[in-house]
C-alpha cells in the first residue's frame, strides 16, 4: 500500500499535487463565500478550452526536440495578422453570405493566420536548427523581439477599416479590437447550452469540440509515420539519425506545426474573449502556455495530449476560480494576477531545475 | 602594409556591433535635430544612473553563468531597503547608507539562493534567470500588495493605499533620498577621507604600541603629514569653492583627467627611464598618451564642444563609485578567486579536476553580482527621485543586458570598457529615438517602439550568435580530441 502511494506520488509529482489541492481548496471555499458554483465551473470549461489550442501548440515543439516553445508569440502575431485581414475584408458583414458570414470570417482568419505563421515558423525552425541546445533562451528573446517589431508594424500597416483604426487623431491600429461585428463567440455559441436550467453550467459545445477535435488530430498525427519520426527526433536525435531520419527537417516540421497552432490558438482565444489584443498584450502569453503544459505533466523533452488537456483545464481552472474568490477575500490588490505570475513561473522554474546540473562536471 | 590592413580589418569585425550602433546613434542625432547640449545633459545623467548596474553583470559572464537576468532580484532587494528607509523617515546620505546596509545582506541572501537554483540548471541559467526574475516579481508583489499593511501593520497614509493594505504605486523620494549620493561634494569626500586616514593611522599605531611591535614612525608620520597637507589645501578659498559644489563641471572633469594623465605619464617616464633605468620600458607609449591628452584638451576649445562641456555637471560621488566598481572588477580578476571564476567559466570539467569547488565559485559570483546590482539600483533610484513600487525593477535586467551587448560584449566575454561604451551608445539611442521617430515619420510612438525593439533584438541576436558559435566549435575540435561520451549525450538531449 505504502509502495503504491509512493509510486502514485512520484507519478503525479509535488508541484501538481500542490496545484490540484490549491484548486480544490479554492473550489470548496467558493461555495461558502456565496459564489455560484455552476457559474465557476462554466468559467473553468470555457477558459480551459479557450486557451487549449495555444497549450496544444507546445506538443509538436517538445516532441520534435526544440523544447518548450517560448517563441509561440511568432505564431500569435501570424494569427493576429490573419484576423485583422479578415476583418479588413469585411467578410462577416457581407450580406451575400447570410448566416454563414461570421463563420466564413473565422475560417478566412484561421487560414490566413496558418499561412503567415507557417512561413514565419519555417524561418524560425531554420534558426532553431542553428542554435541547438539553447532553443529556449533564444526563442524567448526572438518572441519578445517579434512582438516589439509588430508594435511598429501595427502603427504603420495600411489598414483602413473603421473597426481597426483609432477613430480620430490617433495613429495605427487600436489596442483592443471588438469582435461582436465579425467572428466573436461564433464557436462558443455553436450548440452551446445550459446544463440544469438558466442558472446551470453553460457548456460552449462548439469551442470544446473544436479543442478536442484539434487534440484528436494531433494525437492521430503523432501516431502517423511522420509523427513517430518527429517524436523519435525529440526523444533521441542520435538514434533518429541512425535510422535515417532527417533530424533538421523533422525539427522544422515540429516548429512549423507549433507556430501554426499558435496562430489558430490566438484566433480561437480571441473569438471566445471577444477582443483581439494587439501591441504588448501577447508578450507573456508564451509563458502561460508553457506553464500550462508543464502543470499537465509534461517535461522539457516529453509531452502528451493528456498533459495538454489536464494542464489547460487545471491551470486556467485555478485562475478562473481564484479571481472571484480573491476578489471576495481581498478586494484590494490583484491577487489572482499575482497568483498567475507565481504559479506559472514557479512551475517553469521547477521543470528547469529538473534538467540537470551535477557539481562534478 | 598588408598586416596593417589585416589588423584594421580584424578590429573592424571585432567591433562591428559597436560601430553599427555608433553609426545608428549619429544618424539619429542628425535626424532628430535636437541641441547637443540636451543630448549630452541627458546622456551624462543616464550614464551616472545606469552604469553601475551594467557593470554588475560582468562577474557572472566571466564565471560562465552567461548574462545574469537575475539582477532584477538584486534590484528588488534595493527597493525593499528603500521602502524601509522611507517608512522610518531617514533622509539624506544617512538614509542612503542605511538603505545600503539593509540591501546588502538581503541581496547577498537572494544571490546565494539564485546561485543554488542556477547550480541545478547548468546550461540553462539564462532562461532560468529570466523565469526566476518573473517568479520573484510575483513574490515581491505579494510582499508589497498584501503583506505590508495586511500582515505587518504599517500606518502611513503617504505610503499605503487608502484601504490600509498594500503600498502605493509610486513613492516620492524628493524629500528624503533624492540626490543623496549625487549631491555629496568633493569637499565632504576629502574631509571624510582625511578623518578616515587619521583614524586608521592612529588606531594602527596604538595597536602596534600596545602589542609592542616595531613602529615605523617615519612612514606613519609621513602619511599623517600628507593627509594634513591635503586637508589644509582645502582651506584655500579657491580650492574650497571648487570642491564645495554639488557636482563637478564636465569641463573641469576633462581638465582634471588630462592633467592627471600627463602627470602620471611624465612621472612614469622619469621613474622608469632615469631612476630605475629599466630597459623594457616603452616610453613611446607614454608620449603617445600625453599627446592624446593634449589633443583632447585642445578639442575642448572648439566652441560647440565647449558649450556642451560647460552645460553638463557630473555628480562627482556617483561617478567615483562607478570608477571604483571598474577597478574592483579588474582587481578581482587578478585575485585567486577571480582566476577560479575564469577557469570555471571556461570549462567546468577542467576546473573541477583542478580542485576548484565549481558550485561554490558560481554561488560567490552570483552573490557578488546580486549585491552590486542592488547598489546599482539604489544609485539609480536616488538619482531618479521617484520610486515606482511595482515597475522600477521590471526592465532593469533587460536594459542593462542590452546595453552591455551593444558595447560589444557577448555571453562569454565582457569587460568594463564594453559596459561603459554600451551604456553610452544604448542610452544615446534611448534618448534620441522618439525624437528621431517624430522627425522622420512624425510619430514619436514609432521611435519609442523602435528602441524597445532594439533592446529585445540585440539580446536575441547576441544569444543566437552565441549558441551558433558553441555548436560550430565542437565540430572543429573533433579532429583533435573527441568530447567525453557523457557530454555528447547531454548535448544531444538538450
Amino acid at each position: 500500500m505504502g509502495e503504491k502511494i509512493k509510486k502514485l506520488y512520484q507519478k503525479i509529482g509535488l508541484p501538481r499535487i500542490i496545484i490540484i489541492s490549491f484548486f480544490l481548496l479554492l473550489l470548496f471555499s467558493a461555495g461558502p463565500l456565496g459564489l455560484s458554483i455552476p457559474g465557476l465551473i462554466g468559467d473553468v470549461i470555457n477558459r480551459g478550452a479557450m486557451y487549449g489550442i495555444l497549450v496544444l501548440a507546445m506538443v509538436p515543439a517538445v516532441q520534435s526536440g526544440i523544447g518548450l516553445n517560448f517563441g509561440i508569440s511568432l505564431g500569435i502575431v501570424g494569427g493576429l495578422l490573419g484576423a485583422l485581414i479578415s476583418i479588413q475584408l469585411g467578410i462577416a458583414t457581407n450580406p451575400a453570405l447570410g448566416w454563414f458570414a461570421p463563420w466564413m470570417a473565422l475560417i478566412v482568419a484561421i487560414l490566413l493566420g496558418v499561412l503567415f505563421s507557417s512561413l514565419i515558423g519555417w524561418g524560425y525552425g531554420i534558426l532553431l536548427n542553428r542554435v541547438k541546445g539553447d532553443e529556449m533562451t533564444v526563442s524567448t528573446y526572438v518572441g519578445f523581439s517579434i512582438i516589439a517589431f509588430m508594435n511598429i508594424m501595427w502603427l504603420v500597416l495600411p489598414f483602413t477599416s473603421g473597426e481597426l483604426i483609432w477613430p480620430l487623431g490617433g495613429e495605427g491600429l487600436r489596442n483592443t479590437i471588438g469582435l461582436e461585428t465579425s467572428f466573436g463567440s461564433v464557436l462558443n455559441n455553436a450548440g452551446g447550452f445550459y446544463i440544469g436550467g438558466e442558472n446551470g453550467v453553460y457548456f460552449p459545445t462548439g469551442l470544446v469540440l473544436f479543442f478536442l477535435g484539434a487534440c484528436l488530430l494531433m494525437w492521430l498525427f503523432l501516431r502517423s509515420k511522420k509523427g513517430m519520426a518527429m517524436s523519435a527526433v525529440g526523444n533521441n536525435p542520435m538514434f533518429a539519425r541512425a535510422s535515417g531520419i532527417n533530424v533538421n527537417r523533422m525539427r522544422i516540421l515540429g516548429t512549423v506545426i507549433s507556430t501554426a497552432l499558435g496562430a489558430v490558438g490566438i484566433i480561437v482565444y480571441a473569438q471566445s474573449y471577444g477582443f483581439l489584443q494587439l501591441y504588448n498584450a501577447p508578450l507573456m502569453m508564451g509563458f502561460q502556455c508553457v506553464a500550462a503544459v508543464l502543470i499537465g505533466g509534461a517535461t522539457t523533452n516529453r509531452s502528451r495530449i493528456s498533459h495538454v488537456i489536464l494542464g489547460a483545464f487545471l491551470f486556467q481552472g485555478v485562475l478562473a476560480v481564484a479571481l472571484p474568490v480573491a476578489n471576495l477575500i481581498l478586494p484590494e490588490g490583484n491577487l489572482s494576477e499575482v497568483a498567475r505570475i507565481v504559479i506559472s513561473n514557479g512551475i517553469i522554474l521547477y521543470a528547469l531545475t529538473k534538467t540537470g546540473g551535477s557539481s562534478r562536471e | 602594409m598588408n598586416s596593417w590592413k589585416k589588423k584594421l580589418g580584424k578590429s573592424l569585425s571585432d567591433n562591428k556591433v559597436v560601430i553599427l550602433f555608433a553609426i545608428l546613434c549619429i544618424l539619429a542625432i542628425a535626424v532628430a535635430d535636437k541641441p547637443l547640449t540636451f543630448v549630452a545633459g541627458e546622456l551624462f545623467t543616464r550614464i551616472g544612473r545606469n552604469s553601475f548596474i551594467v557593470l554588475a553583470l560582468i562577474i557572472p559572464v566571466l564565471a560562465g553563468l552567461g548574462l545574469n537576468f537575475g539582477i532584477t532580484i538584486g534590484a528588488m532587494a534595493a527597493q525593499i531597503a528603500i521602502f524601509c528607509v522611507v517608512y522610518w523617515g531617514f533622509t539624506g546620505i544617512g538614509g542612503f547608507l542605511l538603505a545600503l546596509l539593509i540591501a546588502t545582506p538581503l541581496a547577498a541572501l537572494f544571490g546565494m539562493l539564485i546561485g543554488i537554483v542556477f547550480n541545478k540548471m547548468k546550461g540553462a541559467e539564462m532562461i532560468g534567470g529570466m523565469v526566476l526574475g518573473y517568479f520573484a516579481d510575483g513574490l515581491y508583489q505579494v510582499l508589497f500588495l498584501f503583506i505590508i499593511g495586511g500582515v505587518i501593520p504599517v500606518n502611513n497614509p503617504e505610503l499605503i493605499i487608502a484601504g490600509g493594505v498594500g503600498v502605493k504605486n509610486t513613492i516620492d523620494l524628493k524629500d528624503n533620498l533624492k540626490y543623496a549620493l549625487d549631491n555629496i561634494s568633493l569637499l565632504t569626500m576629502v574631509e571624510i577621507a582625511f578623518y578616515a586616514v587619521v583614524a586608521v593611522m592612529v588606531l594602527s599605531l596604538l595597536i602596534r604600541l600596545i602589542t609592542k611591535k616595531q613602529v615605523n614612525w617615519k612612514k606613519s608620520l609621513g602619511v599623517l603629514g600628507g593627509a594634513l597637507i591635503a586637508y589644509a589645501l582645502t582651506f584655500i578659498p579657491f580650492i574650497e569653492a571648487f570642491l564645495n559644489q554639488n557636482g563637478i563641471l564636465l569641463l573641469s572633469a576633462v581638465e582634471l583627467a588630462v592633467a592627471g594623465t600627463v602627470l602620471y605619464q611624465l612621472g612614469r617616464i622619469v621613474w622608469m627611464k632615469f631612476i630605475k633605468k629599466s630597459e623594457k620600458f616603452n616610453w613611446k607609449r607614454s608620449v603617445a598618451a600625453i599627446i592624446a591628452a593634449g589633443i583632447l584638451y585642445a578639442l575642448t576649445f572648439i566652441p560647440a564642444i565647449e558649450e556642451v562641456l560647460l552645460y553638463v555637471t557630473l555628480p562627482a560621488m556617483t561617478y567615483l563609485c562607478i570608477i571604483g566598481l571598474c577597478i574592483f572588477n579588474s582587481v578581482l580578476m587578478k585575485t585567486r578567486l577571480g582566476q577560479n571564476m575564469r577557469t570555471v567559466g571556461q570549462n567546468r570539467t577542467v576546473a573541477n579536476s583542478a580542485g576548484i569547488n565549481v558550485n561554490r565559485t558560481r554561488i560567490i559570483a552570483m552573490v557578488l553580482s546580486t549585491v552590486l546590482a542592488s547598489w546599482g539600483q539604489l544609485i539609480s533610484l536616488q538619482n531618479l527621485g521617484t520610486f515606482s513600487t511595482y515597475g522600477a525593477h521590471s526592465q532593469v535586467g533587460q536594459f542593462a543586458i542590452a546595453a552591455l551587448l551593444v558595447g560589444g560584449a557577448s555571453v562569454q566575454k565582457a569587460t568594463n570598457k564594453q559596459a561603459i561604451v554600451g551604456v553610452i551608445l544604448f542610452h544615446t539611442l534611448f534618448i534620441i529615438a522618439p525624437q528621431a521617430g517624430q522627425a522622420l515619420f512624425s510619430s514619436a510612438m514609432l521611435g519609442e517602439y523602435f528602441r524597445v525593439f532594439v533592446a529585445y533584438g540585440v539580446i536575441a541576436v547576441s544569444l543566437a550568435m552565441h549558441a551558433w558559435k558553441t555548436i560550430a566549435k565542437p565540430k572543429l575540435q573533433v579532429a583533435g580530441k573527441s568530447p567525453a561520451p557523457g557530454e555528447a549525450a547531454k548535448a544531444m538531449e538538450e
